[in-house]
């Protein structure tokens, strides 16, 4: 069919099935946002920021699987969406950025709001593409998608001239890709899986190193078949909280700088390391060299480069992780049935160990504890079809240590670039995708603060979410390293509890606004949010110099984290 | 140590700003490197010399090869694989001394492709090993000007399963 390329920029997307994007328009893009305004199923979400577009399209990936699609305009638009981009990057998110771009003849004359856009992402995208003439438009959205989605997730770009998307083309959506080089991994190799199997079943010591690639890959049902059938206990990353059930008794936690001592005490004194997923993170190893050392290491990944990137592996599998897992869980069974006994005394030794050593945090003296929040807002949840979305900083490893994440795509967090502001964008995506949750942002008040104008969007779009706001009145995280590291001077991290008035913040962007002083008054804040059905926030103040505990310090192996410590003056003031 | 590796890419725009962005991005050095057409149309090699340990060379690999207009990485190990340079060398010559310079070149395979009244300028093709050793022997003479393609290579016809087809693990 005959049609102008931003028409076909839309009917590609609809023959993806895409059902919302989300997106700011602007010069180089308006054409595209015309042939919207002609007719399409697609949905717009206007975002106030294409950083908070990116974020939205990265909740929305994460929560449904699909791949989820941010528009801007060239130059600015498109710079505003490179930290999305580089999230996305990070965390393995399927995502594709469609920009405009300046018109073809006007490319570099340094014309109003040009941007080499591909040239800036070039080392955060899986790939771009910068469309050249109208007709390339159905297959370069095809490969565009293809690629965001196989072998390990990502961000992939596509910069669209403004006179590309006016120029005609005949359109046909194309059935397949033709990308020579984009060949990842569709098998595992068996011989792999044997060994693995060998070495995984006669562990005295195993554990599962689950991370966010188990849920990239759709595999968590197989790896709750293999953790059952060898009885081998889960420690889940920040990125894979959620990929096995948080109540399940094979269940011992996160692991790293901020994880409980049981979980890196029983990822560091493993005999067998399963990483599932997983890319040993500098948060998760502590000092490398002296990470889990005495582990013979199997290493399950769809991207043959992380294998042994940072640590050597003993059993590389390279392949789809569903397939992994199931084809290991089946030959672990076998060696199990031919009597090769379960790690039962290893499994009691950790859960001893999380007896021995509990998460722990100091009595409430003037304010309410974070912590303490964030245990009221587990309770109203549980049991509940709720999505957690998170900022980053001390509230996140807080929603890490505190919230139960019982099912996949339930816990939503920037873990590899650590991105402030996150949350509220990815937690509106996240509603976009899943209208029928009830989706939650625990957010700290910087972060709030750099993405709070996208509370607009959640309002008028109709996307309600709740944000718990853990409002210390500090940048909490760097605060926190100020007075463990830097001899307690605090430097520019003291942003106030009061200024500004959150909750009347909230108000003027349509939402319903709810200040938590007192602790009497939390629970009933969270429940009236939570029943509204609207946008809310419930502006939490808590205590300002709260630290997260435990702590491995940066650079520091693993098992020399700093523990909570019952305060010298015991003038303990009873909740 | 240094390893050469050979890249058959798609003849896309970006193709070799991805892959030497690549390096910059993981740290990796790149020595020496030419690109140019190969026998298939639309496909183009790139023959890189990075001076790195094993361990980077096949996380060097491994990143290249998950580029999506990439087709094949192939390290060329020395005596399994044929390398070539060109060189393009000006020197000072005054007429008393052109006649040795000529005959040093000469030894070498090369030729002269410009005479002026002080310098010549000598094409050599080689080994890169023998490109340093006529540099060398040039340089008493007083160099001016010296470039050099980088090289390219190609496994040998005998050995042909000998050159190191990498991504062992995929």
């Amino acid at each position: 069919m005959r049609m102008r390329g931003a028409d076909a920029i839309l009917r590609s997307l609809e023959a993806e099935g895409v059902d919302v994007v989300f997106g700011i328009p602007g010069g180089a893009i308006m054409p595209t946002y015309d042939a919207m305004a002609r007719g399409t199923t697609v949905r717009h979400v206007l975002a106030r920021h294409e950083q908070g577009a990116g974020h939205m399209a990265e909740g929305y990936a994460r929560a449904s699987g699909r791949v989820g699609v941010a528009i801007a305009t060239s130059g600015p638009g498109a710079t505003n969406l490179v930290t999305p981009i580089a999230d996305a990057w990070m965390d393995s998110t399927p995502l594709v950025c469609i920009t405009g771009q300046v018109r073809s003849t006007l490319i570099g004359t340094d014309a109003f709001q040009e941007c080499d856009i591909t040239g800036v992402t070039m080392p955060i995208v899986k790939h771009s593409w910068l469309v050249q003439e109208a007709r390339d438009i159905p297959h370069v959205l095809k490969e565009a998608f293809h690629v965001a989605r196989t072998g390990r997730c990502g961000p992939v770009l596509v910069d669209v001239p403004r006179d590309v998307q006016e120029a005609e083309l005949d359109f046909r959506y194309p059935d397949r890709v033709d990308l020579p080089g984009w060949r990842p991994p569709t098998k595992v190799h068996p011989l792999q899986i044997r060994e693995a199997a060998r070495v995984l079943a006669h562990a005295e010591k195993p554990v599962l190193y689950v991370g966010g690639g188990t849920l990239n890959g759709d595999a968590c049902a197989e790896l709750l078949e293999l953790a059952e059938v060898g009885r081998l206990p889960v420690i889940t990353t920040l990125m894979g909280k959620g990929a096995f059930p948080e109540s399940h008794e094979l269940h011992f936690g996160w692991p790293g700088m901020h994880g409980p001592k049981w979980s890196n005490l029983a990822m560091n004194t493993c005999d067998v390391l399963v990483a599932v997923g997983a890319r040993f993170d500098d948060r998760v190893t502590g000092k490398l060299s002296a990470f889990a050392p005495g582990a013979t290491v199997i290493h399950l990944d769809i991207d043959a480069a992380e294998i042994s990137k940072l640590r050597e592996a003993d059993v590389p599998v390279v392949g789809p992780l569903g397939q992994a897992l199931a084809e290991l869980a089946r030959e672990v069974a076998r060696h199990r049935a031919e009597g090769v006994p379960a790690p039962d005394a290893w499994l009691r030794r950790i859960a001893d160990w999380r007896d021995e050593h509990p998460l722990r945090y100091g009595p409430r003296r003037d304010f309410m504890k974070p912590q303490w929040v964030i245990q009221q807002l587990q309770e109203l949840l549980a049991g509940e079809d709720a999505i957690v979305t998170t900022g980053v900083g001390q509230h996140q490893m807080w929603a890490m240590q505190y919230i139960r994440s019982e099912r996949p795509r339930s816990f939503i967090t920037s873990g590899g670039l650590g991105t402030m502001g996150y949350g509220i964008p990815a937690a509106i995506g996240a509603k976009a995708a899943r209208p029928e949750a009830t989706v939650v942002c625990v957010d700290g008040d910087g972060c709030f603060q750099m993405t709070a104008q996208e509370l607009v969007t959640a309002v008028l779009e109709d996307l309600p979410i709740v944000v718990v706001l853990v409002n210390n009145g500090y940048l909490g995280m760097v605060q926190q390293w100020q007075d463990m590291f830097f001899d307690g001077r605090r430097s520019h991290v003291h942003l106030t509890h009061q200024v500004p008035d959150y909750a009347r913040l909230a108000e003027a962007y349509g939402a319903l606004g709810l200040t938590v002083d007192g602790e009497d008054e939390l629970v009933p804040a969270l429940q009236e949010a939570l029943a509204s059905g609207r946008t809310a926030v419930v502006d939490c103040r808590v205590d300002q110099s709260e630290q997260c505990f435990p702590m491995i310090p940066a650079g520091a192996a693993a098992l020399d984290m700093i523990e909570y410590q019952e305060p010298a003056d015991t003038a303990e003031v009873e909740p | 140590m240094k390893h050469t590796l050979s890249v058959l890419v798609e003849d896309k725009p970006g193709a070799l700003a991805r892959i030497s962005t690549m390096f910059a991005r993981r740290g990796f050095n790149i020595d020496s490197l030419a690109v140019g057409p190969t026998e298939r149309p639309g496909v183009s090699c790139i023959t890189l010399r990075v001076d790195c340990s094993q361990h980077s060379l096949e996380q060097i690999e491994k990143q290249i090869h998950k580029l999506v207009n990439v087709l094949r990485v192939t390290e060329l190990v020395a005596g399994d694989a044929v390398e070539r340079e060109l060189l393009l060398l000006k020197v000072s010559a005054t007429p008393d001394r052109r006649a040795e310079l000529i005959a040093t070149a000469t030894a070498f395979g090369g030729r002269v492709v410009d005479l002026g009244p002080d310098s010549v300028v000598f094409e050599v093709t080689g080994t890169p090993e023998e490109l340093d050793s006529f540099h060398e022997l040039c340089r008493p003479h007083g160099i001016q000007e010296l470039i050099r393609t980088g090289r390219i290579g190609m496994s040998r016809s005998s050995t042909k399963r000998a050159a190191r087809r990498l991504s062992a693990i995929n």
